[in-house]
């Protein structure tokens, strides 16, 4: 059934955030910790176990497929939902901040990149 | 004609679903006839949403952007960061694992330096723009890292209500400067397989500008780049206060 998907989707979300937010009160910190990274993590073990692949037959899956196909719909609303205007009329410094941390991060993500191939090279 | 406004106005979360539809058909639209296929109908979706977001805005007044105009209100509900996690946890369905493995201490190296970096970059601009204290200082620097922990960070070590305000402000420039070029400058940094993009979520950080970024890029590239960005937001909230705080201070003391 569809919403066996969407109720494991949900369960898996669920814990992963409980879980996130347990790990933010363990280290101390005022924030979820990687909740939804946890919550991936648990739908891909979930939906690789042997003993749910028969839970997941098409009809179940769709359940799953259809929130990950909704992904750019709601990031587009993510998108209109934006303090757009605080951003832009806050003034030389939130912009100039903003802009050099992007461009910095940007730069780097070639030389990390690199990086990661040479490792396994080494193993 | 006011009672269907109404109406649509009373199912806001089905009215966003349509006007959604709509924006998207009119972008691939616009994507494949003005653009060619140059440019990703999503991205293309995406600035028009920013644009109507700072419309919305601006007639409004509110901070949700378009979503404060009574109209679009769903947009809010449907473009929240409930549904927009739901959605990350779906598209990890037929992630590959053994990238993910594979990856595994760069991406956790790009979390860290990804966090370091940001908060060095806004602290220095926040000290050539005249601060100098180090709360001010950091609170600045953590909002480059993203507009979460700029004000958790800030309100860790005190600062002003202005400070804080800026340092969501440099977070927000972050986010959104991430949706629109993250697609524009992908083939020149290398974001096209799924180590790249677990590097990029590490390095950025920003879940929404990430979320946005990778959709308008590559869909495929998802899950991989949004795995080590939730990560980001509760590393910086640990790093930012504490031992990026006392960097700034001993460094000021030397100074």
């Amino acid at each position: 059934m569809v919403v066996y998907g969407v109720g494991l989707l949900a369960a898996c979300m669920l814990v992963g955030v409980i879980l996130g937010d347990l790990l933010g009160q363990l280290i101390g910190v005022q924030a979820n910790v990687g909740g939804v990274g946890i919550a991936m993590l648990l739908l891909i073990w979930a939906t690789n176990a042997s003993r749910l692949t028969l839970l997941l037959a098409p009809p179940t899956s769709t359940g799953i497929t259809f929130w990950s196909a909704m992904y750019i719909p709601i990031v587009i609303a993510m998108a209109a939902k934006q303090n757009v205007v605080a951003a832009v009329s806050s003034g030389w410094l939130a912009l100039v901040a903003g802009v050099a941390a992007v461009v910095v991060s940007f730069a780097m993500i070639p030389l990390l990149s690199r990086l990661g191939p040479r490792s396994q090279d080494q193993l | 004609m006011s009672t269907a406004v109404t109406l649509l106005e009373q199912n806001a979360l089905i009215t966003a679903f349509m006007i959604v539809a709509l924006l998207l058909a009119a972008s691939n639209w616009i994507a494949a006839r003005i653009f060619q296929g140059q440019i990703h109908g999503s991205a293309i979706a995406i600035t028009l949403g920013l644009l109507l977001a700072y419309w919305g805005g601006w007639s409004s007044g509110g901070s949700n952007g378009l979503a404060d105009v009574s109209f679009f209100s769903g947009l809010g509900i449907l473009g929240g960061a409930m549904f927009r996690d739901f959605a990350i946890v779906a598209t990890a369905f037929g992630a590959d694992l053994d990238a993910l493995k594979r990856a595994g201490w760069v991406g956790v190296m790009s979390v860290v330096l990804g966090v370091v970096l940001s908060f060095v970059v806004g602290a220095v601009v926040a000290v050539a723009f005249g601060f100098s204290d180090a709360v001010s200082i950091s609170t600045i620097g953590a909002g480059a890292a993203t507009y979460i922990v700029g004000p958790v960070t800030g309100t860790a070590l005190g600062a002003s209500s202005g400070v804080i305000a800026l340092s969501v402000a440099a977070g927000l420039v972050k986010a959104i400067l991430v949706m629109v070029a993250t697609p524009l400058v992908a083939k020149r940094i290398g974001l096209d397989n799924p180590q790249s993009a677990l590097i990029y979520g590490g390095l950025m950080g920003t879940t929404s500008g990430v979320a946005a970024g990778l959709a308008a890029t590559d869909p495929k590239l998802v899950p991989y780049g949004a795995m080590t960005a939730t990560f980001y937001t509760g590393v910086g909230c640990l790093l930012a206060p504490s031992l990026l705080y006392l960097l700034v201070l001993s460094l000021q003391r030397l100074f």
